[in-house]
């Protein structure tokens, strides 16, 4: 089976959960930024949740595929058509081969993960199929899509599931302004008291200038202690580092895998969707938690996630 | 927040480590970033109900020459300890020592092991906790052991030309002739201390100090494959054409990465190198 590209979207490439482990080689993670929402979607399809999806970017592709196919969409909200037919976000669905699927525009978010019954089939290098541009590996070439691009299509997992649905807490919500949950450090001390205050207090504006190596933040500048130059360490998704601009950028999936920035403070795991998920020009602020909080926020969200899929008859 | 003898009565003192104190609050201890955590499980920390006395060091800084060690929450699933003395490479062979430990004998709730000039992550699968044995290996004193790859990796660079627009400058900031600053380059045998960058970017170790040169001021947009170049007190090569700030000084045609291979870096982390004016 195979899915037809005919036209790529803004920034659309294919993405699985990644391939950690190699951090030391140098080669990040990459991997959906929204791996929430791209288990979500795989879930949907009765895929296992790390088969491969493609990350739509803000204004998604226009594909067909060659015969009838389960499909399904999570995470951002966008106003997608398979052929006339306004499609809801979070439920699978079977796309006609003789429709064309127009994932559309980004409503909320910026993230959507379209995930196929069987899977995005693209050679696997180091491990995963996820696309990382800057080094040229995974996915179609290392590349995003293009139109024109042919994309392999995985062999049905067995057992046709019912229609499924995600329902509405399966997921953050995405809407109005951003409050993400962080862990103070590892580098506290590389920044002034005031500067440390001002991070948790102030309103940031998410810059347009982010993609998958970081969010990138605008706003009241962070005071840093001392040269924001430390000896190059390993980087976590998440990780809020501080240039000598002082404007925050929260790293991403594509992140180079050390660095010498300071850091101030780590978004919590459960918090990532909403990086992934924060559109240019939306009110964002920290907000500071303990260790034991963040890892109760994220067992909430696991679970929220698995008890948020539901069969419809 | 930091601990005070006041609030939390100091009970020991450690020559290695520094003060020993008393905490009642497991809040005390997740909240404070600036606590090394040395031998605490932190799974039993996080579940069982708080009785009686716990020990934490706070975090000191040593005397020049020493290896202070400490280890701290980088968000809420990895580990970093990092080596805080005087001598980067010192600091940077415990690493690399304690990276070979963990990658070889801990798996399973262990997703990455990520070495840095003068410091270790470790990162684990999300909600996982970290097991004694990984706490008790990150909050050892220095690891003892050398760097790994015995092979010796000799890499061929045509220096200065257009293939290194920057050998000029380095070596007008180093006050030596362009021979000289080749000379000086291509004497020492490299240790690759971490990679990072982009894949398979090495930043080696051992640079004489007189060609460590500042990174220039604006950035090349395109620094070409192979490009040999020193940043502050590393050398490197870029094994793929990208942006980049630092000195070129020459270029090699020895493919750094390769992601059909696996392990894909031609130069892993401990590996020596030498560099060989063609």
């Amino acid at each position: 089976m195979t899915l037809r590209i005919l036209e790529a979207g803004t920034f659309t490439t294919v993405q699985d959960l990644g391939r950690p482990g190699r951090g030391a080689f140098g080669v990040p993670p990459s991997g959906g930024f929204d791996a929430l929402a791209l288990r979500a979607a795989n879930l949907l399809v009765g895929n296992p949740q790390d088969a491969a999806t493609l990350e739509c970017t803000l204004n998604g592709p226009v594909l067909a595929s060659d015969r009838d196919l389960v499909v399904s969409l999570a995470g951002a909200a966008c106003d997608t058509r398979a052929g006339d037919t306004p499609i809801e976000l979070g439920t699978s669905f079977v796309l006609r081969a003789r429709h064309a699927l127009r994932v559309g525009r980004a409503i909320s978010g910026v993230r959507c993960y379209l995930a196929v019954r069987g899977g995005i089939d693209a050679p696997i290098v180091l491990g995963s199929r996820a696309t990382h541009v800057a080094a040229g590996i995974g996915g179609i070439g290392g590349r995003p899509l293009a139109a024109g691009d042919l994309l392999d299509v995985g062999a049905d997992p067995g057992d046709q599931p019912k229609r499924r649905r995600l329902s509405a807490t399966a997921l953050p919500e995405l809407a109005g302004e951003i409050v993400l949950r962080a862990i103070p450090g590892p580098q506290e001390e590389a920044f002034t008291l005031a500067g440390r205050r001002g991070f948790f207090s102030a309103v940031y504006r998410v810059s347009p200038h982010s993609d998958r190596s970081g969010v990138r933040l605008e706003g009241e500048a962070v005071e840093l202690a001392s040269t924001p130059d430390l000896d190059p360490e390993g980087t976590v998704e998440g990780a809020v580092q501080v240039p000598g601009d002082g404007m925050p950028i929260v790293l991403g999936p594509d992140r180079p895998t050390t660095g010498g920035y300071a850091k101030i403070a780590t978004v919590v795991t459960a918090d990532m969707s909403l990086v992934a998920q924060a559109r240019p020009g939306t009110a964002l602020r920290f907000k500071s938690v303990t260790i034991a909080e963040a890892r109760m926020a994220w067992r909430r969200r696991e679970a929220a996630l698995l008890e948020g899929i539901e069969e419809l008859g | 927040m930091v601990l005070t003898p006041r609030a939390h009565p100091v009970v020991g003192r450690s020559r290695r480590i520094g003060r020993v104190f008393l905490v009642r609050s497991v809040e005390d201890v997740c909240d404070c970033s600036e606590l090394v955590l040395a031998g605490v499980p932190h799974d039993q920390m996080l579940r069982r109900p708080f009785h009686g006395a716990f020990r934490c060091y706070q975090r000191t800084r040593y005397a020049r020459g020493a290896v202070d060690e400490t280890v701290r929450w980088v968000g809420d699933r990895a580990l970093l300890r990092v080596f805080d003395g005087a001598d980067l490479l010192e600091c940077n062979r415990a690493a690399f020592a304690l990276y070979n430990e963990i990658r070889t004998t801990l798996s399973g709730k262990v997703v990455d092991v990520v070495p840095g000039a003068r410091s270790l992550l470790v990162v684990l699968a999300a909600g996982a906790e970290p097991s004694m044995a990984l706490m008790s290996a990150l909050a050892r004193p220095v690891p003892g052991g050398a760097w790994g790859d015995p092979v010796l990796h000799e890499i061929r660079v045509r220096y200065g030309g257009d293939d290194g627009p920057d050998l000029g400058e380095v070596a007008r900031l180093s006050d030596l002739d362009e021979r000289e600053v080749v000379r000086l380059h291509t004497e020492p045998t490299y240790v690759v201390g971490f990679l990072g960058f982009s894949p398979g970017f090495p930043y080696l170790l051992g640079l004489p100090g007189r060609l460590a040169t500042p990174r220039r001021a604006t950035p090349r947009t395109r620094v070409p494959t192979g490009s040999v170049a020193i940043g502050g007190p590393y050398t490197g090569v870029y094994p793929r054409s990208t942006p980049g700030g630092w000195q070129v000084i020459g270029r090699t045609d020895v493919e750094l990465f390769d992601a059909g291979r696996d392990p894909p870096a031609l130069l892993a982390p401990g590996a020596r190198v030498r560099f060989v004016a063609s």
